[in-house]
């Protein structure tokens, strides 16, 4: 069975906390068993921001489907939408017009860990099991096994602040994990991190999801895109709208330095470039 | 010591750890040498621990050298000031927490604090966390709270006499007046500055309205808000005592009024030194609390 979730323009209301949740949520469930659980359609989406004519198009026209599995890197110069694009997939946002339908349950990594600084490390991986509804023993259990995951489980009653920055994202990581959650979201979530931990940090994401749960993964780094992603999509900027699309057939497990890597990124860098001077121009 | 000692050591590990990674082995194998590097820095913390303890002690003893000198040196025998001095006062102080007359007057005045505080905290907490939710609430109460901060609660003394009449109730309700300002301000700042990410994240977690104030915004705000409660309490005392000297006939504030009129100036002077020696004890209570409430702000994004 699978629960179909659609956050529409039809919807008026706000977002409320509490959207999101798997089931009994404010978006209509929508019953279409040849959808596979972990797949994303986003159609003809336009997202505005303000009124008259301070009105801002922040995405326009945007069509796209995630695949069950799939890793999909989105670049696109700052301002493009592309964290709009994410928050709406998040159920944190919902389209002017067009349709986001997502199936299955999503979880949400962001730039910043977002760590509670008066938890340890192992009650905020807890708190997304414990906002499941899961019992006390149990989600302990099962922040253990996860802080494994990401080799952090001799720091389960560290705080946050004990640790370095690559640590608290991995910790982030964990639980993001621990919603154990079709459809994975991230939004730069290595942004703010040197270059040697995001690279260890991609090598254990590629680990942990490739090929399990779909990825939708925003980041304005075009080698990250390429070295993680089954796909590239490039946004271009204000209005957002899809530029141009790139398979990566290149072999895992893939390394940042990888000569098609490096290939490509060059390929995309050029169309990235026209992009921007494109819409300086006008 | 023990503290001290378990304080070094987490904030080496968190150093340590990262920049080496899960290193446990090296924590551990670290310790010991760190026990013997330790013992000098040990001997100065215990040293300007003793500093610490003792400078404030010597900064009071010569306050009350500096008064006894005014008040019996300085000062001609028929002076107005020599009934004030720390001898006669000392004197009256035991003899009023002995034969007990004063303590009706503590309990009063405490009672009248703690309900006037009661009443501020949960006013204020409601208020403040609308105020700081909602920028339209704040800009249109903003004008009106500001212009009633500013009259003194104490000018308010004779209205709440005419309505409410001579006794407690005048006193809370004023008490709540004046101290329910530092905790909306306190506490509307403080959900203003919580990181937009963590409500996302609550919300991207499924947490509905309740659980994301319980599991996010209220310990988020729990800081802000005691703090808030010490600035109030500091001026909900001070405004206290007038407001018992006017309208009252119990209290530490009457305490001292009804010694102005007996012409007793030891016992009024000892009844001021009750006040600000419970004053003090009052705030030392919530700065221990605040410290217990603190939680390192590194890390929080």
């Amino acid at each position: 069975m699978t629960d179909l979730l659609i956050h529409s323009s039809a919807e008026t209301s706000e977002p409320e906390i509490g959207v999101g949740r798997t089931s009994g949520v404010p978006r209509p469930p929508l019953s279409e068993s040849d959808v596979e659980l972990g797949t994303v359609q986003i159609n003809s989406v336009r997202r505005v921001y303000g009124h008259g004519s301070s009105a801002v198009a922040a995405l326009d026209g945007v069509s796209l489907t995630l695949k069950p599995g799939e890793f999909l890197s989105v670049v696109g110069a700052s301002g493009c939408g592309k964290s709009t694009l994410l928050n709406m997939v998040a159920g944190l946002d919902s389209p002017t017009s067009g349709t986001v339908s997502v199936a299955g349950r999503v979880s949400v990594m962001f730039q910043e860990p977002a760590l509670f600084p008066w938890l340890t490390v192992a009650r905020n991986v807890e708190l997304a099991l414990q906002l499941d509804g899961a019992g006390r023993t149990e989600r302990r259990a099962r922040a253990l096994e996860l802080l494994a995951l990401v080799r952090l489980e001799s720091f389960a009653g560290h705080r946050p602040h004990q640790l370095s920055g690559g640590m608290r994202q991995r910790v982030a990581l964990a639980r993001a994990l621990a919603r154990q959650a079709d459809v994975l979201l991230m939004d730069e979530p290595f942004g703010a991190l040197d270059a040697m931990t995001r690279d260890l940090l991609h090598e254990e994401l590629e680990q942990l999801v490739i090929g399990g749960t779909s990825v939708l993964f925003v980041t304005h780094n075009v080698r990250e895109a390429v070295r993680l992603g089954d796909r590239v999509i490039l946004l271009s900027s204000r209005p957002g709208r899809i530029a141009a699309s790139y398979d990566v057939e290149l072999p895992r497990p893939r390394r940042i330095e990888d000569q098609g890597v490096s290939a490509l990124a060059t390929e995309i860098t050029t169309r990235l470039r026209k992009e921007v001077a494109g819409h300086g121009s006008h | 010591m023990d503290r001290l000692v378990d304080r070094a050591g987490v904030e080496r590990a968190g150093v340590d750890d990262a920049v080496v990674g899960p290193s446990l082995e090296a924590k551990v194998n670290a310790g010991d040498t760190e026990a013997a590097e330790r013992h000098q820095p040990q001997k100065s913390v215990s040293n300007s621990r003793l500093v610490s303890i003792v400078a404030p002690i010597l900064t009071a003893l010569l306050a009350i050298g500096l008064w006894a000198l005014v008040t019996l040196v300085i000062s001609g025998p028929t002076s107005h000031i020599r009934p004030f001095n720390p001898l006669d006062a000392s004197r009256a102080l035991a003899r009023l927490i002995s034969d007990g007359a004063i303590w009706l007057d503590i309990k009063v005045s405490l009672m009248r604090l703690a309900s006037g505080l009661g009443i501020a905290a949960i006013v204020g907490i409601s208020v403040g966390c609308l105020t700081g939710s909602v920028p339209l609430i704040e800009k249109a109460t903003t004008p009106v709270f500001q212009f009633i901060r500013m009259i003194s609660p104490v000018a308010w003394t004779p209205v709440a006499i005419v309505v409410m009449g001579v006794g407690s109730a005048p006193a809370i309700a004023l008490i709540a007046l004046t101290a329910v300002w530092p905790l909306i301000l306190n506490t509307s700042a403080g959900v203003k500055a919580i990181p937009h990410g963590w409500t996302s994240l609550a919300r991207s977690l499924g947490a509905t309205r309740v659980e994301a104030f319980r599991t996010v915004i209220a310990p988020a705000i729990r800081l802000p808000v005691l703090t808030g409660l010490r600035v109030a309490l500091g001026v909900a005392w001070i405004v206290l005592v007038p407001v018992e000297m006017l309208g009252s006939s119990e209290g530490l504030g009457y305490a001292i009024v009804n010694a102005k009129d007996a012409l007793a100036y030891d016992e009024l002077i000892a009844a001021i030194v009750i006040v600000g020696v419970l004053g003090f004890c009052l705030d030392s209570a919530l700065r221990y609390l605040i410290s217990k409430a603190s939680f390192p702000s590194k890390g929080d994004h």
